[in-house]
């Protein structure tokens, strides 16, 4: 079992540094349709981290997204700044306005907290689309070129021998990529400390929780405001290669949440390598039925309901039950050998 | 002072008073026993000390601290610790991860201090082999063990022990009693409410009895019980 994780965590090592290297390895077309898989990858990850982990369901994850994609627009545009500064405050902007969404939206429950988020992300929305230094409900365009003069442009540049316009996107390639990375390290660690123990014990039972000393809307807090950063940095960043923003595309519950419900159910919500499984399969099966249309939208929510029926811990959920390999395991075993009180010491 | 007070605590569900009018007091390092009938309010008085209830009126002090809209997070950490009588365990959470919880963050135990800590509580409530095992999959009797072991993880200056001696064989039960005399013999405040009279009597230094959620009685074990108003509510339960 050892020798198989071994295996299995040096093969994603491997496979890591491939997609670090893509850019000079492969087209640019290549490139983006990648930049574009791993965005949906870090919002899986942080919507697996609110609903798998912290068992809030939340539908309105497009309002982080939002907020971070215009939050950026508004420093390159407004304040002048860097396009990478755009991007941390996108992060920052979407964190801030977690904080009154939290306050509303934990007042609610299970399926009221799930309406209670789609309705914020409505009026951030709204908001938005009354923004006109921003263009408004029809939007705005970053100012030409803003992307080819990003900070490390010119060094990527001259590094890979190539234009200036695949240089930015092997930039926001490999940040979005580090994100994912930086996401699924993070989530890791913070899942193994006490707090996330506490959070797991908060999944089995909240009142026992409580009881002995794990304040669950304190936690349950920090995750959202976490996650809200997350999928802030992600929104503003998604938008630097898409260049042009409007409150629809921004704030689009199909695209930035729906999705990504059905890439994290799909992989196996509440465990880690699930978004990422999730996501291989949400891509194969976009490009097998990319011609289909609306048929494609069908089969996804049928193949989606497939899995909450009889995998409910998504297709990573059905390889651990039947192999035992658990690649990110997040158990903490008890101490062993050697010990005074060892188990065996006492007949129970 | 004393540790723990309830001054004229009541709580009514519906029409159904639960809890009427209770006070006492409850001396650091004391052990109590509560008995009384099935519904009286036992277990509901365990959770408005604890702050899983909130009462209607009256207050609940914590070294004169009155703590009665404090949550039970609050509490477990400022030294009550509690077994429910309906077993809670964390059911995904292995037996070990189930006290790690409750070390961590009810007991204040570092990270480093903690695995020692939890297994030899789990040794101590004869759990050390099973601390592996998914609580979720225990048999009641390991998962009222368990209760007492996670209650103890928090590391309590009161501890609130909810029927735990039931369903014991004789052997089995001087053991638990060995271990609730051990936890008393360290200083911690006992409160236990408990059906099996030998087991309570041989620990606790006062008894109370509580009836419909009035308080009958509270005073030494044997008067309690030879009190005429107790024999007839206990009519047929072997002493
Ligand atoms: N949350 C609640 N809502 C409504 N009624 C309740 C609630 N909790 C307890 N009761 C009622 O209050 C009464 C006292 O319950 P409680 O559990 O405190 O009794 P108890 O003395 O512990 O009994 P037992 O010996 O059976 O454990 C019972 O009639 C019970 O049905
Ligand atoms: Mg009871």
């Amino acid at each position: 079992m050892t020798i198989n994780r071994n295996l299995g965590l040096g093969l994603a090592f491997v496979a890591l540094a491939l997609l670090y290297a893509l850019p000079a390895l492969a087209p640019r077309a290549v490139v983006q349709d990648l930049f574009g898989i791993l965005t949906l990858l870090v919002l899986a990850m942080n919507w697996n981290m609110l609903a798998g982990f912290a068992g809030l369901v939340s539908v309105g994850q497009q309002a982080f997204v939002g907020i971070g994609a215009y939050a950026m627009f508004a420093a390159i545009i407004l304040l002048g700044l860097d396009p990478l500064v755009g991007v941390l405050i996108g992060g920052v902007a979407a964190a801030v306005f977690a904080v009154p969404m939290a306050f509303f939206a934990f007042r609610l429950n299970g399926a009221y907290f799930a309406i209670g988020t789609w309705v914020v992300a409505d009026i951030a929305r709204l908001g938005i689309s009354q923004w006109k230094a921003l263009g408004g409900g029809t939007g705005t365009s970053l100012p030409k070129g803003t992307a080819k003069e990003m900070a490390f442009v010119d060094q990527i540049k001259a590094m890979l021998d190539v234009s200036s316009a695949a240089a930015a996107d092997a930039l926001t390639y490999w940040l979005m990529l580090s994100l994912a990375v930086a996401m699924l390290v993070a989530s890791y660690v913070f899942l193994r400390s006490r707090m996330g123990l506490g959070l797991q014990a908060i999944r089995d039972n909240e009142n026992a929780a409580r009881s002995v000393g794990v304040d669950p809307v304190r936690l349950k807090a920090l995750v959202f405001l976490l996650c809200a950063f997350g999928t802030g940095l992600c929104g503003a960043l998604a938008f630097i290669q898409i260049t042009r923003v409007t409150p629809d595309a921004a704030f689009s519950v199909i695209d930035w949440t729906a999705f990504v419900i059905f890439i994290t159910v799909i992989g196996g919500i509440g465990t880690l390598p699930g978004p990422i499984i999730g996501v291989v399969v949400f891509y194969a099966l976009q490009r097998l039925l990319a011609d289909y249309g609306t048929i494609y939208l069908i089969v996804l929510g049928c193949l989606g309901i497939a899995v909450m029926l009889f995998a409910r811990r998504g297709l990573w959920g059905m390889f651990t039950d039947r192999t035992g390999i658990d690649l990110l395991p997040l158990g903490h075993r008890p101490p062993q050998g050697g010990r005074v009180t060892s188990p065996t010491r006492r007949t129970a | 002072m004393p540790i723990l007070s309830l001054q004229s605590v009541s709580r009514s569900f519906g029409a159904l008073k639960v809890t009427d009018d209770v006070s006492f007091d409850l001396e650091a390092g004391e052990a109590l026993g509560i008995i009384g009938p099935n519904g009286a309010g036992k277990s509901t008085l365990f959770n408005l000390i604890t702050g899983n209830i909130a009462p209607d009126t009256g207050r609940v002090l914590l070294d004169g601290r009155d703590v009665t809209r404090a949550p039970p997070m609050e509490r477990v950490k400022a030294g009550i610790g509690r077994s429910f009588q309906i077993p809670q365990p964390f059911g995904g959470l292995s037996v070990y991860e189930n006290l790690l919880v409750a070390a961590r963050f009810g007991g204040g135990v570092s990270a480093a201090d903690a695995p020692d800590f939890c297994m030899d509580i789990l040794s101590r409530t004869g759990l050390g082999a099973v601390a592996a095992k998914p609580a979720g999959g225990l048999p009641l009797l390991q998962r009222k063990r368990l209760e007492l072991a996670r209650a103890m993880a928090t590391k309590p200056r009161v501890i609130l022990l909810d029927e735990i001696a039931g369903g014991l064989t004789d052997a089995e039960c001087v053991e638990l009693v060995g271990t609730i005399r051990a936890i008393h013999a360290e200083g911690t405040a006992i409160i236990w409410i408990e059906h099996v009279l030998h087991a309570l009597n041989s620990v606790v230094e006062r008894l109370m009895v509580l009836n419909f959620g009035r308080m009958l009685m509270i005073g030494q074990p044997d008067q309690v019980m030879a009190s005429a108003e107790v024999r007839e509510i206990y009519l047929g339960i072997e002493a």
